[in-house]
């Protein structure tokens, strides 16, 4: 994982198994600190995501977990090149190569702008904040019709036709075109966002905490629409979060990041009963669950202190300055890759160890 | 009762005058808090669970907010009657406030010593050098490392844990009777949020200090209060011990409010059970039962009568439906209903 691959390695048909979508290859993305007022100089760099790879098959919901600052929202975005990663290959394999003019695995990390501007039709995000992420100035009509006019798809009537199919899948009315986003609740608001990625037909859709800024009645609904999208279109989720049990809920598999590196890559289940790394126990020992009794039996893992700076994270294994099972002379100066050491279970630890929490 | 309740609240009423006509964010709301229990608030956003603790702490400034009716007995003393003055000799030492956002719940130009010693000197009369002592003393209370050194940074220098570490010292330096903890952890990790609470959960036991904690999640309350209430548009629907409550939910509301939460230790592939639609706008709130549009058990009485909360003959368990003993809600799957 530390060798960065070339950044213009290109991979060719059949080099990805044909139900891989994405592949994410030695994903480094580094912010630079300047200093000074003239002379901008460069005193060091946050580095947001070191070294992540990872695989998305087509049709299934990769969970990306972690808390703040640990990189998920920049690993994503760099996977949709709405960042420019600093080193590292994302592979996309589309299924529609017949439709797109567009070779069949295309990098995106090096991709040119027209190639980009193609892909787009096939990626989509759907943001945190429903209220940040609508323009207050445009009609529903306009935000969600947006992108078919960026692609060239349709006539005007075609296009609001489709604005109303839209409206009616995500539940909304479809009389709701002309109002403005601030007539509209959180919940319904999230759907709006839905509906435009939706438009135009993509296979990846990332979902940015799609739902934690909503109640947890509201948060349901969503959840459950999406659910419903993905067996209706086969989308591919990437699904970005914070709350491990939503994350539990909807998806296929799990990856944990800590400190811009993934730490944990399971199935679901085995994320979730069977969990190897420390810092997977401490988080999923962490959460709390609705039911007083279990409460009252489980054991949580209090982790010491705060979460280490990423511009100057720990030396070797980047948890070991928190970890209760740190060994000195191995965790602090020997870096742990990430290894597969049950099928479809990859761990990063010198010691991992399976721990039943609940 | 047995033991005389530390605060009793009945029938408040608090409303909001906006352009678009009066929000009734409270609307007739009664209960009680024992000394040394530890109450759960929970509710979604607009419920009235943090203009209830704002009430009770006399912070809503009229004309915009207005406390129009009920009583608030602290100690047997009715905290609505009291002048300003004697109100501030409440406030901060007998019942302390934790807000959510411990970014902006610090002044960022102050050091975290002023902060804490601002509250000890005016509440328990020492000079400036005892108070840095106390001060030091209560952050050293809630675990944070070199409390002397501590004093003298500023807010911006502390993490959002660090900060509502601090933020709860400053709660408990004067040893209050009651703590309202205002989503403490909210806008926390998970790993912290669990630190924290761990840390409240200790100071309180300890110091036998009364909690309400206002939250939206059903897990931390789960983990922390002896006793809950559910709040829906205004109104207190269900309470009672928090055991009871979360396995054999009486109202509706509740037992949709359960369903709809996806849980760590469960992997279910199906559907959500969600509470169809969205809370009612409190400025015209529906007749009757104000869950009724909303309620998948909902007759003829529910569209016109208000259901008052009613003893369930659960352990003290109260809920506010007309159907609440009828309904048996823990043998009704979550399936089950949203199928029929």
């Amino acid at each position: 994982m530390t060798d960065v691959t070339d950044a213009s390695a290109d991979l060719h048909v059949g080099d990805l198994p044909s139900d891989v979508l994405i592949r994410v290859d030695g994903l480094v993305k580094e912010f630079p600190i300047k200093r000074g007022v003239f002379f901008k100089k460069q005193v060091g760099a946050v580095q947001a995501v070191s070294g992540v790879s990872f695989e998305i098959k087509a049709g299934e919901t990769l969970g990306l977990v972690g808390e703040s600052g640990s990189g998920k929202s920049t690993t994503a975005r760099c996977v949709l090149r709405l960042l420019e990663p600093t080193a590292g290959n994302v592979y996309f394999q589309h299924t529609r190569s017949d439709e797109v003019d567009l070779p069949p695995i295309v990098n995106i990390a090096n991709a040119d702008k027209e190639t980009l501007r193609l892909l787009r039709e096939e990626m989509q995000i759907v943001f945190q904040d429903p209220f940040a992420s609508l323009n207050p100035r445009m009609t529903v009509a306009s935000i969600i019709s947006e992108p078919l006019i960026v692609h060239d798809s349709g006539t005007a009537q075609e296009r609001l036709d489709k604005v109303k199919d839209l409206l009616r899948l995500v539940g909304l009315s479809p009389e709701h075109t002309n109002r403005y986003p601030h007539e509209f609740s959180g919940g319904q608001r999230q759907r709006i966002g839905i509906a435009r990625a939706l438009a135009l037909n993509p296979s990846l859709i990332v979902l940015d905490e799609p739902v934690s800024a909503l109640d947890v009645s509201i948060q349901a609904q969503v959840l459950n629409l999406l659910g419903d999208l993905q067996d209706q279109f086969g989308l591919t989720y990437l699904f970005i979060a914070h709350d491990l049990s939503v994350v539990r809920h909807i998806s296929n598999r799990v990856a944990v990041m800590y400190l811009g590196k993934l730490v944990e890559v399971a199935e679901r289940d085995d994320m979730y009963t069977r969990p190897m790394h420390p810092y997977s126990h401490a988080l999923l020992s962490a959460v709390p669950i609705p039911d007083p009794e279990l409460e009252l039996k489980r054991k949580r893992i209090l982790l010491e202190g705060d979460i280490p700076s990423p511009a100057n994270p720990p030396a070797a294994c980047r948890f070991h300055t928190r970890c209760p099972k740190a060994v000195e002379g191995v965790c602090d100066v020997d870096e742990p890759q990430l290894q597969q050491l049950e099928p479809g279970h990859w761990v990063a630890c010198h010691y991992p160890e399976v721990q039943e929490l609940f | 009762m047995a033991v005389q309740p530390l605060l009793s609240i009945k029938d408040l009423r608090t409303y909001f005058t906006t352009e678009e006509g009066v929000v009734r964010a409270v609307d007739g709301v009664s209960f009680d808090i024992a000394p040394g229990e530890r109450r759960g608030v929970v509710g979604e956003s607009g419920s009235g669970k943090s203009v209830t603790a704002m009430s009770i702490m006399r912070l809503i400034e009229p004309p915009a907010g207005e406390i129009v009716t009920g009583t608030i007995e602290f100690q047997g003393e009715n905290l609505l009657a009291l002048r300003e003055d004697d109100m501030q000799e409440i406030r901060g030492a007998k019942i302390a406030m934790i807000f959510q956002d411990p970014m902006t719940s610090l002044n960022p130009v102050y050091t975290i010593g002023d902060h804490l010693m601002e509250t000890i000197m005016l509440h328990q009369h020492v000079n400036k050098h005892d108070a840095r002592k106390i001060a030091a003393d209560a952050l050293g209370d809630v675990q944070i490392p070199e409390p002397m050194t501590v004093l003298d940074d500023y807010p911006h220098q502390f993490s959002g844990g660090m900060r509502q570490r601090v933020m709860i010292a400053m709660g408990l330096s004067c040893n209050p009777d009651l703590l309202i903890a205002d989503e403490p952890t909210t806008a926390l990790d998970v790993t912290t949020q669990a630190q924290i609470m761990d840390l409240m959960l200790k100071l309180a036991a300890d110091r036998g200090t009364a909690v309400m904690l206002i939250t939206h999640d059903l897990g931390v309350v789960a983990g922390f209060c002896d006793t809950v209430q559910v709040m829906y548009a205004g109104g207190i629907v269900e309470s009672g011990k928090a055991q009871n409550l979360f396995s054999d939910p009486q109202h509706p509301y509740t037992w949709g409010l359960l369903g709809s939460m996806t849980r760590l230790d469960e992997s279910h592939t199906e559907r959500l059970h969600s509470v169809r639609g969205a809370p009612p706008s409190l400025i015209n709130p529906p007749r009757g039962c104000r869950f009724n549009p909303r309620c998948d058990f909902a007759k003829d009485i529910c569209r016109e009568t208000y259901p008052a909360l009613r003893d369930s003959g659960n352990d003290g368990q109260l809920a506010a439906c007309h159907f609440a003993t009828e309904l048996d809600l823990k043998l009704l799957t979550i399936g089950e209903a949203s199928r029929s």
